[in-house]
């Protein structure tokens, strides 16, 4: 039994040695392509958005002829699989496998978190258009990573709490998904809109991948409230609308929602149940801002459908990385210029047709739309702007520092003030 | 599971192979991140780690008759107290994975004590309630486990941020582990286990009492399964309750059915087959959960004993053919 065993063992030792001594891409320094990790869920939950983010990013780089200061473009494509484990797993292997540059993307929260911890340790540069996390620009922030062409949770959520309070709104209900990023964006409004003297009398958290919401939805009516906030991303904003319209609440308690919740991701597949949903965003596919409407002419005759916050925000920042780049010749080897320059870009030509630069602490600064779900001409359903915000912060209108000595949103501190 | 109930090989003879054979594999196991770039350096450490894991479900499967489906819930509930200890808590990184290995260790026994009266399916599906109730602590105790977002530290300190000794120290640990493990399956306790898994009945009328020995291995494997979780921790600095899953103890008894129930040492191979399978087939493409997933269908077809199990039968008809020459 026991030689069997070990010859097993020894054997097995073996061929470990052969079959994972691969051998690796030889890393070139200063010539040879730039080579762009790319990270996006193309299997598991989130796996159409995954889609829609690889999409939006090599539409740039085909648009730019897959060049960039006499350099070739490389981007090595791997899928985290919605599992911050293989996120972590597949960053390593980016990085120390095939020797990439720098990595971007990344969509949900947890990914980000465990690659962004990963890049802690070893300076390489990452970038991350749709990670949302809030701390990852404030009070855990890692210098190497930055969030070109993303916003934080409660960026966007700030202003319209300020915006309801101005329609004449005293009394709120919130309802999220109950995880961080659910729990930011609800503090965001409920933080700014009791700040300004509004009531926010009930905050609902339902499970992720909710398929009925009629206890929520029988106790939203019953609130007795004058305008209802609804934080929702994927499946669960799809099933929300829906059954907001089944159950006869459309029309009449105002809905407002979270930027994810009428992204196109969500309301391209219905029908007119997401009709008159107010969400804060800073980008709007139904501004008739030239530079964003050419952007959604270009990306619909390419994929057929209309761009969603996904792949606008992958364009967008691949833009980014593109001007940065092109201020240190090409040069990604040299991590603190190339750094550097990403944090100094203002990036002026991006889909949203105006300049966006980042704050001291990586996060873009922008105008932030509110908008209004409405039909357009050919019978589908887009967000129109109404009303702007402009020079939003993550920080909104507070002190950077003093904002940051606060505990960061969670379930347990909404930052509501009585 | 032939091999289950054979006797373990009668030391003598089989000592001097020992002497030679294993630190030849050691010495072998130990020279391979030198030869190694670094990122498959970091895919042989979690191979190890996940042959622990595995070989702690075996301990079970294999001798004792018990298929565990929380033991990837041990695993991770290890992980998260190192995790919490040294970035929260602020322990130095040795003692939380002491503390780490200890929770698992209590929690397996509680778990032990409420599992071991049920057998078969009925054990398979108390142990996945109790995987379950795991991984809903972890997801909803936000102000601890930081919920969906999870805990992330700094673990590799010192010497130990090096890859090439990271992995060795993981070497180190899963070989002392292996050890343990084996000698434990093969001391008279193991073989009372096994006794167990032949015919409980018989046992308890022999005088045994069968629910302690059954929680004594409950708690012993989920030590084991602690210790695996506590070298993930270092190996990861991250964990969130994907580590807590469901998934992460299928994954475990995969790597031990793969490999062989009731090999051991199977553990070791299935963990390498299925990560490095999985390393090799998603480098081309995404689907590689299908290619996986043909692969255990294969072997449930053609070797249901699992590799080694197979392995060894295939060896045994040989040296038997040549006996009878």
């Amino acid at each position: 039994m026991m030689d069997r065993r070990q010859f097993l063992k020894t054997t097995a030792g073996a061929t470990a040695a052969t079959a994972i001594g691969a051998p690796a891409i030889v890393q070139a320094q200063g010539s040879g392509p730039i080579r762009i990790g790319l990270l996006a869920p193309l299997t598991g939950v989130v796996a159409s958005g995954g889609r829609e983010m690889v999409d939006g990013f090599t539409m740039f780089w085909e648009q730019q002829g897959g060049t960039l200061a006499g350099r070739k473009v490389e981007i090595v494509t791997e899928d985290d699989a919605s599992n911050p484990d293989t996120a972590l797993q597949k960053a390593r292997r980016l990085v120390e496998q095939a020797n990439v540059h720098f990595l971007c993307g990344d969509l949900l929260a947890n990914t980000g978190l465990a690659v962004a911890n990963y890049v802690k340790g070893n300076g390489v540069p990452y970038f991350i258009p749709i990670i949302a996390a809030d701390d990852l620009t404030q009070r855990a922030r890692i210098p190497n990573v930055i969030r070109i062409a993303g916003y934080s949770a409660s960026q966007t959520t700030h202003p319209l709490g300020d915006w309801a309070w101005k329609q004449g709104f005293k009394k709120l209900a919130t309802i999220g998904q109950d995880y961080t990023f659910g729990h930011e964006q609800c503090a965001g409004l409920a933080r700014v809109f009791s700040e300004n003297g509004g009531k926010v009398v009930q905050q609902l958290w339902h499970p992720l991948n909710t398929a009925d919401f009629s206890p929520y939805l029988g106790q939203l009516a019953g609130a007795g409230v004058d305008a209802v906030f609804t934080m929702q991303t994927g499946a669960d904003g799809t099933r929300f609308i829906q059954q907001w319209a089944n159950f006869g609440l459309k029309g009449r308690i105002p809905l407002m929602g979270s930027m994810n919740c009428t992204d196109q991701s969500v309301i391209r597949t219905m029908g007119a149940e997401p009709e008159g949903i107010i969400t804060p965003a800073h980008f709007a596919e139904g501004s008739d801002n030239p530079a964003t409407q050419k952007f959604v002419k270009d990306y619909e005759a390419k994929f057929s459908k209309t761009p969603s916050l996904y792949g606008f925000s992958m364009y967008s920042g691949a833009m980014w990385i593109a001007r940065a780049l092109e201020k240190v010749r090409g040069e990604a080897e040299n991590r603190a210029a190339f750094l550097d320059a990403v944090r100094t870009t203002e990036l002026t030509d991006s889909p949203l047709g105006t300049a966006v630069r980042l704050d001291a602490y990586g996060n873009p600064i922008y105008d932030i739309m509110i908008r209004k779900v409405v039909k357009r001409g050919d019978g589908k359903f887009w967000n129109v702007p109404t009303d702007t915000y402009p020079g939003v912060s993550q920080f909104w209108k507070y002190d950077p520092e003093t904002y940051m000595k606060q505990p960061p949103y969670s379930r347990t501190y909404q930052a509501i003030k009585t | 599971m032939s091999a289950a109930t054979k006797a373990p090989a009668a030391p003598g003879r089989a000592d001097l192979k020992v002497v030679i054979l294993v630190p030849a594999a050691l010495l072998a196991l130990a020279v391979l991140p030198f030869v190694l770039p670094t990122y498959q350096v970091s895919v042989a450490t979690q191979i190890l780690i996940f042959a622990v894991l595995a070989m702690s479900i075996d301990v079970l499967a294999g001798y004792a008759g018990r298929t565990s489906l929380c033991h990837g819930a041990i695993f991770g509930v290890s992980t998260y107290v190192v995790l919490y200890g040294s970035t929260v808590a602020g322990l130095p990184v040795l003692a939380s994975m002491v503390v780490g290995v200890l929770a698992a260790t209590v929690l397996a026994a509680v778990f032990g004590v409420l599992a071991v009266r049920t057998s078969g399916v009925y054990f398979l599906l108390l142990t996945l309630a109790l995987g379950l109730i795991v991984w809903g602590v972890c997801l909803r105790w936000t102000a601890v486990t930081g919920g969906e977002n999870g805990l992330r530290g700094q673990l590799q300190v010192g010497a130990f941020a090096q890859p090439r000794a990271l992995y060795l120290a993981v070497l180190a640990g899963a070989a002392v582990m292996s050890f343990g493990m084996w000698r434990f399956v093969h001391s008279p306790f193991g073989l009372t286990l096994r006794g167990i898994k032949d015919s409980e009945s018989r046992m308890r009328s022999l005088g045994y009492n069968v629910p302690l020995h059954l929680v004594i291995a409950f708690t012993v494997s989920g030590f084991f399964a602690g210790m695996a979780g506590a070298m993930y921790a270092v190996f990861n600095n991250f964990v969130s309750p994907s580590t807590v899953q469901l998934s992460q103890s299928v994954a475990g008894l995969l790597m031990a059915i793969v490999g062989g129930i009731g090999t051991l040492f199977g553990s070791v191979v299935g963990a390498f087959l299925i990560i490095a399978l999985e390393q090799a087939v998603s480098l081309y493409t995404e689907r590689w959960l299908m290619v996986l997933g043909a692969m255990f269908v294969l072997i449930m077809i053609f070797a249901p004993e699992g590799v080694v199990g197979k392995a060894r039968a295939l060896l045994a008809r040989s040296a038997q053919r040549r006996g009878r020459q």
